[in-house]
């Protein structure tokens, strides 16, 4: 970015000291709960359950880290769950979607438009307005209560997202590379496979993470109303159920809850700038 | 050359996988989402047809007072949204060291499993223990413990606050990039002109991110609509049914009861809300591309 105007960007010092505290407003509403889910899964149960609130803990200890795996005893197979929920989920997707943003990309065909337009507007269903069809489809394929009927449903709607930031992705290729292919005789799929997905592979990574994320994110209905096999339950919903009990352990659950997402934080650290254009792209007509 | 015919079909072989899958797992559903609102599909064997009377039976006070409640519930959620979004995408646009940290830890909301988001704000409104009621107390705003999930009044206000809080920082990023797509040079002849920093913002900025924010409402608007998990969640709809919007009230029918042709005719009525929200979205999208090239 060039900035030879540097003297329009200095602040004064009340400017920076209010942007700093708008910031820090901002920001302690969206880490709030984090922050304090963190102290709580520190904080030993009676310290937890006391009045006056103290926002401090006394006497904190990674107890509940430990405790945590006995009772939740699925909690291992869950985080298995999700992951290979979601891995799959992605596989789908890109399977689907690498081709097809490549024909959107590439190709002039009768139709691409309103096709394209369609893929979209499946972004404006979510899955708990189809879920009734959604449940009898499932089990007519006798899926019911296995990872697929998870998957599927979950894939279907990470398609047009993928499919937008793929496309914008590919045609920034050049044609002139595919068309010196032909003249050299080679064929449609033998481009495809060997001239475009080389050069499209910084992009498909990218919606590969994006979509990752996404179908780690929303896990949550499908896997509430198409499964009840506790071994087959992602993080969200195998503690969700830990959540609707009576009297519920909070200091670990919070703990479970952090140890469940600290890979997507992971995640969010090294590959931000690509969530960023990634998460947006969806957004932006 | 890639106009040949050949080249056609090998476009349309490439789309066809994604678009078979999407004819199966949506379109389908959608279509028999609509036929089944015309019966009384249930977990019985047999089903019958019957007419217009699911949607007859959804038209009663009660349903009317979900759609009202739907609407109100989209609307405080939104605007939030889009206040807390766009104060923080200001913000963030300034120049100050640690702007990109700031920008990462503007994430956390949106990229973790909404579920275990939802469960620390479940924690939060705890009445006898939470955060919330324990700091109003501190500050002597409450007299004594508030349990926010336990009344109507205040489970309303405390779901919505959750979505704005998921939703925020999509609309914080989005805003973010309509902000930072505002070429400097028309910064720096204002501020050449003698313009201070409120008068740029007010009379540059806004005016330039306002088809940005009308575009992110309406996509915004969408997403609400369909939230589910925050209030399932948080109170499954009640207390008495004060946070029971449109989906929860699909979801409780259908999947709950499992009356499925009652539940679809309600589905088909969020579609058809949805269906005028995009085709508004449509619309305005394309008007204001009109607009950027005129």
């Amino acid at each position: 970015m060039k900035q030879q105007n540097s003297l329009m960007y200095r602040y004064k010092w009340y400017e920076i000291v209010a942007i700093y505290a708008g910031i820090a407003l901002f920001l302690s509403f969206i880490l709030a709960p984090f922050v304090e889910g963190f102290l709580v899964s520190l904080k030993p149960l009676s310290q937890l359950f006391s009045s006056p609130y103290r926002f401090w803990p006394e006497n904190a200890s990674f107890e509940a880290y430990r405790a945590m795996w006995v009772s939740v005893p699925g909690f291992a197979r869950y985080v298995f769950n999700s992951f290979l929920i979601s891995t799959v989920a992605t596989i789908i997707v890109l399977i689907l979607v690498v081709p097809a943003s490549y024909a959107f990309a590439q190709f002039e065909f009768k139709g691409s438009g309103t096709l394209l337009a369609a893929f979209l507007a499946v972004n404006m269903f979510s899955g708990a307005v189809l879920l009734i069809p959604l449940f009898r489809l499932m089990r007519s394929f006798g899926v019911l209560n296995t990872y697929f009927a998870m998957i599927v449903p979950g894939a279907a709607f990470l398609i047009p997202s993928a499919i937008w930031l793929l496309r914008t992705y590919m045609i920034r290729i050049p044609r002139e590379m595919e068309e010196a292919a032909y003249v050299d005789g080679a064929g449609y799929f033998y481009t495809f496979r060997r001239i475009i997905l080389p050069l499209a592979m910084p992009g498909i990574a990218v919606v590969a993470i994006t979509t990752f994320i996404g179908a780690y994110a929303q896990q949550f209905i499908f896997a509430l109303t198409f499964n009840s096999k506790t071994e087959y339950m992602p993080l969200p919903i195998g503690l969700f159920a830990y959540f609707g009990r009576q009297e519920v352990v909070w200091n670990e659950l919070m703990a479970a809850s952090f140890v469940g997402i600290a890979p997507a934080m992971v995640v969010i650290f090294f590959l931000q700038r690509y969530l960023v254009s990634g998460l947006t792209a969806g957004a932006v007509k | 050359m890639l106009a040949r015919r050949s080249a056609i079909y090998f476009a349309w072989l490439l789309v066809a996988p994604a678009v078979l899958y999407i004819l199966v797992i949506v379109a389908y559903p959608l279509v028999d989402t609509f036929i089944l609102s015309f019966t009384d599909a249930s977990l019985r064997k047999t089903t019958n047809w019957v007419g217009w009377a699911n949607y007859e039976k959804i038209f009663n006070p009660t349903f009317g007072e979900v759609i009202t409640r739907t609407f109100v519930w989209t609307f405080f959620s939104v605007s939030i949204k889009m206040i807390i979004g766009t104060f923080g995408a200001t913000m963030l646009n300034a120049a100050v060291p640690g702007r990109a940290l700031f920008r990462i830890l503007t994430m956390p909301p949106w990229i973790v499993p909404m579920a275990i988001g939802i469960f620390m704000w479940g924690w939060m409104y705890n009445g006898q223990f939470g955060m919330i009621s324990g700091l109003l107390q501190r500050f002597g705003l409450v007299d004594g413990p508030v349990a926010f999930l336990a009344y109507g009044g205040t489970a309303f206000w405390a779901t919505i606050f959750t979505d704005v809080w998921i939703g925020v920082p999509m609309v914080t990023l989005y805003m973010l990039a309509a902000m930072q797509s505002i070429p400097q040079d028309l910064y720096e002849a204002a501020w050449t002109d003698g313009a201070g920093r409120f008068y740029r913002f007010r009379r540059i900025t806004l005016p330039l991110i306002m088809p940005a924010m009308i575009t992110m409402s309406i996509l915004s608007l969408i997403f609400t609509f369909n939230s589910f998990d925050i209030i399932w969640i948080l109170t499954q709809g009640g207390p008495n049914g004060d946070t029971t919007t449109m989906i929860i009230d699909t979801y409780r029918t259908a999947i709950g009861s499992k009356k499925y042709g009652e539940g679809a005719a309600r589905a088909v009525l969020i579609c058809i809300f949805l269906s005028l929200f995009s085709l508004a979205y449509f619309r305005i999208t394309s008007r204001l591309a009109a607009g950027e090239t005129r």
